[in-house]
């Protein structure tokens, strides 16, 4: 099986959407590119990241759609299109941009369906780049997911490499509901084995990245390599671990990190974001109501501290959780 | 004026309709019979009509939080409104939306929308789609004085001019956003020549008068149709009521709501244009009247007799489907 990267492998599920079914459209900030310049190579950009490229080329500027800088009119743009029928897939190029179109990702894209009695469906998928490690500091490094989570009637996916962004972006312009897809940009130039042909990978279904005995390690996004690395090295100290990749954060797939912590009695949960109302204190009250009983040990959080992201590449590398922490904090609750 | 008499006729229904559904929906929320916060559209008639009247189902509004008017010139089931109003499980949003949130998506209706200027990028949204399709169909958003400083609005506004899409911008300037007149929210002189500057004609009507919206709306949307890109409306009106149900305002002039009532009625405007004229009768006008009326007591009795929603209906209706396949 060919290995592709994150990037081409959700460049090219969106390729594979859009020759498939004409109501999918992709618009957003340069997902094409040179639109009005004296150049004249439009859609020689295909996003900052370059994982819209070729788009322009292969379906036109009618599906390939170029936007001012304005993320409300884009995500608007979206939810309006989806809502009389269209299958959009909007680019918000930095997940922290998430603060200038809130508005229209939570109150209107996320509410429509409840607010109108279940009487509408909007299969929007909104894309962001998101998360730490290119001192891109404090405005263009956030996860913004876990914030997210938090608001009902919106899905939320992260991938944590190549074969499942591809998967799960193909469930995502499927989906009925609206879908916030976020891409670990660290993770772009990761390489794993990608099928050429379509799949789909189900919303809520968590991956058992690595299976052990002793502790239970829930993971998300950049953090599950990361997860797996020290998980790995500690096999040599004897000591194994479930991991587990959630893959959505809405939907949740509760069930299998409550039978794996069933059984371990041990859980730590890593997350790049800021630890307060996050994925990991989410996790963790959830072990504690549902799993108390099993516990032999306290529920550690391997998160950010409460501060925003530095510059410095020495304090990014501080600030994100790494394998060593990743370690010693799975030690911790074996001691 | 072209108008047929049967379109005269379904004119003033309409008007007279949103008319009678706010003056009793006024009364049985001091009554205490409607839940939560309502925004009414009185005084406001005759612009939704006049829009409305040039739009089939396929063709897309989306409205504000004084949203009744527009939705009810677009179709909406006046029974099933009122008993979202009062929050029944058989309302036309399960009871789930209320007044600012009612929507019938088959009827093209995208919903009222509690968020000021929250509707006009969802409909760029309806517009482009219609663009991709070609299907000939306009998104009309309704916007008022309040909306027009939000950042949503300018981004929709040039948004639609840059990818060309047939969005149509109505805005109705009943002078007060909230509690906030007009002449100190919007800091130009000029609010048609500022809303041009992004790129597309703005048509202007006298917002009390249904035959001069519906002439500009007409033309409006011909030009936004025929493929030339968005293009507005705008109204100068008057809301006879506070921006919400119990607001004292204490902004109005002495004399101002009576004058309002008294000189920017819709309705007496309608009915002093077509007397005399040999088409439609001002029996048939008061005929209209009775009908609507009794429509109107029909609903609040229908309301009033709907069944309520039940606690479990709370969670649903979130998504269409969540939770592993």
């Amino acid at each position: 099986m060919p290995e592709k990267t994150m990037r081409d492998a959700i460049n090219e599920a969106l390729h594979q959407a859009m020759a498939e079914d004409d109501s999918v459209f992709v618009i957003g900030e340069d997902v094409a590119g040179c639109n009005g310049s004296p150049s004249g190579k439009v859609g020689e950009v295909g996003g900052v990241f370059g994982v819209t490229s070729g788009l322009y080329k292969a379906f036109g500027p009618d599906r390939c759609i170029d936007t001012p800088i304005s993320e409300s009119a884009i995500v608007g743009a979206a939810a309006g299109a989806a809502l009389v029928g269209m299958r959009p897939v909007a680019e918000i190029m930095f997940a922290d941009f998430i603060g200038v179109c809130m508005d229209q990702i939570v109150n209107q894209m996320g509410k429509f369906r409840y607010m109108f009695g279940g009487k509408s469906r909007c299969p929007a998928v909104i894309r962001f780049a998101s998360g730490g490690g290119f001192s891109a500091a404090g405005q263009h490094s956030q996860s913004m997911y876990q914030v997210m989570t938090s608001f009902p009637g919106l899905k939320v996916v992260i991938p944590s490499n190549a074969y499942d962004a591809k998967g799960l972006l193909l469930q995502a312009i499927r989906d009925d509901d609206p879908v916030l897809f976020f891409e670990p940009k660290a993770l772009y130039q990761e390489a794993c084995e990608v099928p050429d042909e379509m799949y789909t990978l189900p919303f809520g279904e968590a991956a058992f990245v690595r299976e052990g005995d002793d502790v239970t390690v829930v993971a998300f996004g950049q953090m599950v390599n990361r997860a797996a690395a020290a998980i790995d090295a500690l096999e040599a100290d004897g000591i194994s671990c479930d991991l587990i990749d959630p893959r959505t954060s809405s939907p949740l797939d509760e069930d299998a990190i409550l039978e794996s912590v069933e059984a371990t009695g041990r859980l730590v949960v890593v997350d790049e974001s800021p630890p307060r109302c996050g994925l990991t204190a989410d996790i963790a009250a959830l072990a504690a109501d549902r799993a108390f009983h099993a516990l032999k040990a306290p529920v550690k959080q391997v998160s950010a501290p409460h501060s925003p992201t530095p510059f410095s590449p020495e304090l990014e590398a501080a600030y994100i959780p790494d394998v060593e922490k990743i370690k010693t904090t799975i030690k911790e609750v074996l001691a | 004026m072209n108008l047929s008499r049967d379109q005269l006729l379904r004119a003033y229904r309409q008007m007279k309709t949103i008319r009678e559904f706010e003056e009793r929906a006024h009364a049985e929320i001091m009554n205490g019979q409607i839940a939560g916060f309502t925004h009414l559209y009185t005084g406001q008639e005759a612009n939704a009509v006049g829009v409305c009247e040039h739009l089939d189902h396929q063709d897309t509004i989306i409205s504000t939080h004084r949203g009744h008017g527009h939705c009810i010139a677009k179709g909406a089931d006046v029974i099933g409104m009122m008993k979202e109003l009062w929050g029944s499980a058989e309302g036309l949003c399960k009871g789930k939306g209320g007044s600012m949130h009612v929507a019938d998506i088959e009827k093209g209706i995208l919903g009222a929308n509690g968020i000021v200027a929250g509707g006009p990028p969802i409909s760029v949204g309806s517009a482009l789609a219609a663009k991709i399709r070609k299907n000939g169909r306009v998104a009309v958003s309704f916007s008022g004085d309040g909306s027009v400083n939000q950042g949503t609005c300018f981004e929709a506004m040039n948004l639609a001019v840059v990818l060309k899409v047939p969005a149509v911008f109505v805005i109705e300037n009943n002078y007060y956003s909230e509690h906030t007149n007009i002449s100190y929210a919007v800091g130009c002189d000029d609010l048609k020549a500022r809303t041009e500057g992004f790129g597309f004609p703005v048509f202007v009507a006298d917002g009390a008068d249904f035959f001069s919206v519906y002439d500009a709306a007409g033309k409006a949307i011909e030009h936004a149709r025929s493929g030339n890109g968005p293009a507005g409306v705008f109204a100068e009106t008057g809301r006879f009521h506070g921006h919400f149900v119990g607001d004292p305002q204490y902004y109005r002039a002495d004399g101002e709501l009576d004058d309002l009532r008294e000189n920017s009625c819709c309705l007496k405007n309608f009915r002093a244009r077509v007397d005399g004229g040999g088409v439609v009768s001002a029996e048939e006008l008061d005929a209209i009247d009775a009908e609507v009326m009794a429509l109107i007591d029909e609903a609040v009795s229908a309301a009033r007799a709907a069944a309520r929603p039940t606690a479990e209906q709370v969670t649903e209706d979130v998504y269409i489907q969540y939770g592993s396949a």
